[in-house]
């Protein structure tokens, strides 16, 4: 199971990776390996808003939808285009290219609050 | 519905499973692969090429005795009395009311009927076997004893040939054979669920390795790969095959599930006869069609569809259409609502996603070699 040290997490397997006073969201390779296949990511606009802990979109696998939740509140500034074509991304580079969304951030505080690639890491094992 | 790991059964080749890397999944009270590679890969693999699913979690029930091909016959609504020795008949079998019992698969093997049934429903289908057939009539719970393999795809021919020769190869679509006798009883036939020239191997559970390995064996050559219940289900879904408990059940009859071609009205009499002439009388009130959906998001099973603004029926099967490339459904379908071509809407999620009404099977361009199930009415 891949849980890169950098990135911080939350309950729901979403990771986040902050670049300034913005930060990057996908899912982790635990998820997309939960998922199977997955066939399309249904993404907000930029500019639109998002709160913590608040659906932002869905991922459909072939056998499940999942919600997907924002680790932090702010505005969408982009998304993932190439999910559209090539939602195997998400499988494929949980970490890289199946990036989903870029948010700016509207309380960096909040990222306090997620866990950390170790917390992340506990919260797997008892998942098992 | 809660399955707890120890009270999931086994399948004979649970090991090769492991082996292969199989993602293990609860699945009717077995202990089954839900996928290996991948279902996208998996569901190519089995349009292209050559794949293997263990479905040894289906029931086995043989009827014996010189009555038996008649005891059969009264218990689905197919014939399977008057045909020929090796014939296998794809047939629901029916409650008075003319609900399905369970979609099954009639083997006529001499004298005897072989009944191959869905896992889930085995013990409500042993027992209404056991009290819809006349003393005389032996039932035989074969279950424990035999292991199943299908092997599919448009490269499934030269594998099973080459373990099995002329005889399977010479095979129809929908026939099969017996050989051997107690241990070494095997059953070849020319069956599947997937759209594709295919065949079903069954062994006794002795023998489920062996049969595992010499089939592997025999198809590396052709790129043979196992195949999980994942990819079982895209590849039914694209042809519009039945799934039992999603699209039909005990509240549904076989017209309106569009399986009024393996409903033989003219025989005299079976479970759920008059009930099913009542209804082809009075006409259905509800179809069961195939959905192609426009935009990417997967319909899933409950949800509404829509049509002219107002509520017009409800989704039970839906998925990717792995090989159509857009998202595949099967829905219930007011009769006005469910003539092909007809737009609709399927409500995902409190969004509206256009569909287009489609006949079964969807995905036409498969390697199956029988006459493709049709819509009768």
């Amino acid at each position: 199971m891949n849980v890169p040290r950098e990135l911080r997490y939350t309950k729901e397997h979403e990771w986040i990776r902050v670049e300034g006073g913005e930060a990057v969201v996908g899912v982790t390779d635990y998820a997309q390996g939960e998922l199977g296949d997955v066939i399309f990511v249904e993404l907000p606009a930029p500019g639109k808003s998002v709160a913590q802990m608040k659906t932002f979109g869905t991922i459909d696998a072939v056998k499940t939808v999942s919600d997907l939740f924002a680790p932090v509140s702010g505005e969408v500034t982009a998304v993932n285009d190439s999910l559209k074509d090539n939602p195997a991304l998400v499988n494929k580079e949980p970490y890289a290219g199946g990036w989903m969304v870029r948010i700016r951030m509207s309380d960096p505080k909040e990222l306090d609050g997620l866990l950390t690639a170790d917390d992340y890491e506990k919260h797997l094992g008892a998942h098992a | 519905m809660l399955e707890t790991a120890s009270a999931l059964k086994r399948t004979p080749f649970h090991p090769r499973h492991i082996a292969s890397g199989g993602k293990m999944v609860p699945f009717a009270g077995h202990e089954m692969p839900i996928q290996y590679e991948g279902i996208v890969a998996e569901h190519r693999t089995v349009r292209t090429g050559v794949g293997v699913f263990d479905v040894s979690h289906m029931g086995e029930i043989r009827l014996t005795g010189p009555g038996a091909a008649a005891a059969a016959n009264h218990l689905v609504t197919g014939e399977v009395d008057a045909i020929p020795d090796g014939k296998v008949v794809y047939t629901p079998m029916c409650l008075e009311s003319g609900g399905i019992v369970d979609d099954l698969l009639v083997y006529a093997l001499g004298q005897d009927r072989l009944l191959v049934v869905n896992a889930a429903n085995f013990d409500k289908d042993l027992a209404y076997v056991r009290a819809n057939v006349p003393a005389g009539v032996t039932v035989v719970d074969e279950n424990a004893s035999t292991a199943q393999l299908a092997i599919q795809g448009p490269k499934a021919e030269e594998v099973v040939a080459k373990l099995y020769g002329d005889r399977a190869r010479a095979l129809a679509f929908y026939e099969g054979y017996e050989t051997g006798s107690g241990e070494d009883w095997t059953l070849v036939s020319r069956t599947g669920y997937t759209g594709e020239d295919g065949f079903e191997i069954y062994v006794r559970a002795s023998k489920a390795l062996a049969l595992w390995d010499r089939v592997f064996e025999a198809g590396a050559p052709h790129g043979i790969k196992p195949i999980g219940l994942g990819a079982r289900d895209t590849l039914r879904l694209e042809m519009g095959y039945c799934l039992y408990g999603n699209d039909i059940d005990e509240t549904t009859n076989p017209l309106e599930a569009g399986l009024g071609w393996t409903v033989r009205l003219d025989k005299k009499e079976f479970l759920g006869h008059d009930a099913i002439r009542r209804v082809k009388e009075a006409g259905v009130t509800r179809r069961l069609q195939g959905l192609l959906l426009e935009e990417n998001r997967i319909a899933r099973p409950g949800a509404d569809v829509a049509w002219n603004g107002a509520a017009a029926g409800r989704v039970t099967s839906g998925s990717m259409g792995i090989t159509l490339g857009k998202p595949v459904a099967m829905a219930y379908l007011a009769p006005e609502a469910s003539k092909p071509g007809t737009r609709v809407e399927v409500v995902t999620r409190g969004q509206a996603s256009p569909a287009v009404v489609a006949s079964r099977p969807m995905h036409r361009e498969g390697s199956v070699k029988s006459p493709k199930p049709r819509r009768s009415e």
